[in-house]
């Protein structure tokens, strides 16, 4: 894992300071809240509908122990005894008070944590790959190109005043894991002809109230070049980027409205007027940041685990989790833990301080001190030896941290939605806590097969509903909650947006819905080895239309 | 409006000129980009060095042919979250303008020491805050990570530290 060296810290402890003086200085009233709020959005704090809500940034959803007790400690005394794991791998505290948000910030510090840039029209917390670097398809670790865009983010003075936010997505892997075609920019690790590594440079991916899939406008781009590259992508977006309406301030729209050819176009030639003569800094950079990413000292093992077999024929229970729940390690003998944060009839991504604190001990203890967060909302233990996963699954399910559900039906992604957010225009905690409930019955969900339910509170599709095998989104019509379904939507290599299929639901009525649009599929797949998305991509809508609306 | 520049309320020796009144013989002048291509044969002939008005909507390439003749460039911010003039100013600096290069609009403490990191040396400024509050706010952070910036001499530039021997920042003696 990264960690900071003097100047790292001292960054960090800076800008806190910084803001702890106009926190300081808001108080007073000497700076206007027009004034504070870009200030105090470009250090991650929100004002919602209850009170202040704190988005702390975990760069490319790593941490260890020692940094998910912290965020154990503040949940439970700044917060009220939990945190949300968000879809963009931070961690949000919904509770937060702005005369103790600079002693969080400080808290942060101390454990090499910070809540920079975790909001803004800036370049936000860059996202990677939930498994970098234990995933057996991986071709590189993409997590040191991720501390590199960071730390060249971090502050970046041309680019902190952008026309809207911005997001950067990292996959080293070519199943995408980390939705690199929905994000602003999605950078894609591959060897070219000549068998060098390098990346492929996407532009202009999104969600929000207009849903579009990345353009390529860099087959290859040699490693060493890419801050420059990136630096030449935010200008012509910054010069250029709409500025007049914020629902078309992405670059999203910037690449629509001129064309992925012209972007193209402007992009190469701003780069070749300021190419990158010099990258033997960033190259030298990037080497250091890559030596604390070296692959733990694993252990020679077998591959036969004869006591995780033992458990697994002895415990049916545990065999459900370990087959849904587990994932091939790049290494012989080890296995990727994902814990659910879905317990049935749960609020997705919700852990309270004491699981926080269990899952950094199990990090510690099994894992190589490491934990990830994935954009689905749970949590991963990387490097777990397949002998150990039974000690691992018993602690988990004493702390309700052991749902077997893990790339299932329960499996939900899900926004704060207007319980929290000031944004919202319908409450989709509860429609994906009553999904869940529908379906708790694990073998029911084991028959569904891999399923990604993913459900907005409103337009700006912070829970992804665009790109859910199933999308939710909730609405409201004239003070009535309604929720629209979408059918088809992907967020990996072969990305898509959702169709919507017809008139809006009541929230009472999704989890019916959703139930006659699983059922159909079962009755149209060829074989139970056609997942959801490939029979509806196979038939498209008509069946579910049919089979959703033919009563009306 | 004080006109900030080396961490020091100074007084501005530039007289802007409107479009449609007449340019005086002597003196610096200010005028609007429109005007320099309107008038550049007049202008061109002046006696003195002249300061323009750059919009941050205008493109930086067209202004090279006069830059010989220009010692002032002024962009503005219509609103500090308007940031378009951050990029223009960067790539003029990186295209070697070497003249001084002046913030307008909507400038104030919380953003300053960005300005100058890109590049600008002077500031028009609000008289709502006092000058010791500039002062502080023009180095809040002592360190940054981004190669090429303009920065003062206590400032640390943290890639081209951890990794000197390779060509590092030059010194730039404008960032004022």
């Amino acid at each position: 894992m990264y960690r900071y060296d003097e100047f790292d810290a001292k960054f960090v402890s800076e800008r806190t300071a910084q803001f702890r003086d106009q926190a300081n200085r808001r108080l007073s009233g000497e700076l206007t809240e027009d004034e504070f709020r870009p200030l105090r959005l470009m250090n991650g704090l929100y004002l919602q509908l209850h009170a202040y809500m704190l988005r702390v940034a975990i760069p490319y959803g790593t941490l260890s122990g020692k940094q998910m007790r912290q965020l154990a400690m503040i949940a439970d005394k700044y917060d009220k005894g939990y945190g949300h794991f968000t879809t963009r791998q931070n961690i949000q505290y919904n509770w937060i008070k702005l005369e103790e948000t600079a002693d969080i910030l400080q808290a942060l510090a101390d454990v090499e944590m910070h809540a920079i840039q975790t909001s803004g029209n800036c370049i936000r917390n860059v996202t990677t790959d939930h498994w970098a670097g234990a995933a057996a398809d991986e071709l590189d670790d993409p997590r040191p190109i991720g501390e590199l865009i960071r730390q060249w983010s971090s502050l970046h003075p041309e680019f902190s005043f952008l026309p809207r936010k911005f997001k950067i997505a990292i996959t080293g892997a070519p199943h995408d894991r980390a939705a690199v075609k929905v994000h602003d920019i999605g950078l894609r690790l591959h060897k070219n002809a000549a068998g060098q590594i390098g990346w492929e440079v996407m532009v202009g991916g999104g969600q929000g109230r207009t849903p579009m899939i990345a353009q390529t406008v860099r087959d290859f781009l040699p490693q060493n070049e890419l801050i420059a590259y990136l630096e030449a992508i935010m200008r012509v977006y910054n010069l250029y980027g709409r500025r007049d309406n914020k629902y078309k301030a992405r670059i999203k729209i910037l690449v629509h409205e001129i064309g992925a050819e012209k972007f193209k176009a402007e992009v190469e030639a701003e780069y070749a007027k300021h190419p990158a003569q010099q990258t033997q800094v960033e190259e030298a950079e990037l080497a250091r940041i890559a030596k604390y990413f070296a692959a733990p000292k694993f252990e020679k093992m077998s591959r036969f685990a004869p006591h995780f077999e033992e458990h697994r024929r002895a415990n049916p229970d545990f065999a459900a989790w370990a087959r849904n729940n587990l994932a091939a390690h790049a290494k012989e003998g080890y296995t990727i833990v994902n814990i659910s944060l879905k317990p049935e009839g749960g609020i997705p991504g919700d852990a309270t301080g004491e699981q926080m604190r269990v899952m950094a001990e199990l990090a510690e203890r099994y894992s190589h001190d490491e934990l990830r967060v994935s954009h689905a909302q749970n949590i991963v233990l990387p490097h777990v030896k397949l002998e150990d996963a039974y000690v691992v699954w018993q602690e988990l399910k004493k702390h309700d941290l052991a749902a077997a559900n893990y790339g299932l039906a329960g499996d939900i992604i899900a926004c704060p939605g207007m319980d929290y957010c000031s944004l919202a225009t319908a409450r989709s905690i509860p429609v994906s806590m009553a999904i869940s409930r529908k379906f708790g019955d694990l073998a029911k969900q084991e028959d569904y097969g891999p399923l990604k339910i993913n459900i907005s509170g409103c337009i700006n599709a912070c829970g992804h509903h665009h790109v859910g095998h199933i999308g939710i989104l909730g609405l409201d019509k004239k003070g009535e909650e309604y929720f629209q379904i979408t059918l088809g939507g992907s967020s990996s290599e072969n990305a898509s947006i959702g169709t919507i299929l017809g008139p809006g639901f009541s929230a009472e009525e999704v989890p019916d819905a959703i139930e006659t649009i699983l059922n159909t599929y079962v009755k149209l797949r060829e074989s139970k080895n056609e997942d959801f998305l490939t029979a509806y991509r196979r038939v498209g809508p008509k069946p579910f239309k049919e089979a959703l609306y033919a009563a009306a | 409006m004080p006109l900030l520049k080396n961490n020091q309320f100074v007084a501005d020796d530039y007289t802007f000129v409107a479009d449609e009144d007449a340019l005086p013989a002597s003196g610096k002048v200010l005028v609007t980009f429109a005007r320099l291509k309107r008038d550049w044969d007049e202008i061109a002939k002046l006696p003195a060095m002249v300061g323009v008005k750059v919009a941050n909507t205008d493109k930086t390439d067209e202004l090279t042919p006069y830059l010989s003749k220009i010692a002032l460039v002024q962009l503005t911010f219509p609103a500090f979250t308007d940031g378009r003039s951050y990029s223009i100013g960067r790539e003029l600096r990186l295209d070697g303008y070497r003249g001084e290069l002046r913030a307008d609009g909507n400038v104030l403490p919380d953003q300053l020491q960005l300005m100058r990191q890109v590049g600008f040396d002077s500031f028009l400024v609000s008289d709502r805050f006092p000058l010791e509050v500039w002062q502080k706010a023009a180095h809040s952070m002592s360190l940054a990570y981004q190669r090429g910036l303009f920065r003062q001499v206590q400032e640390t530039e943290v890639w081209s530290t951890r990794h000197h021997g390779f060509q590092a920042w030059e010194e730039q003696p404008h960032a004022g």
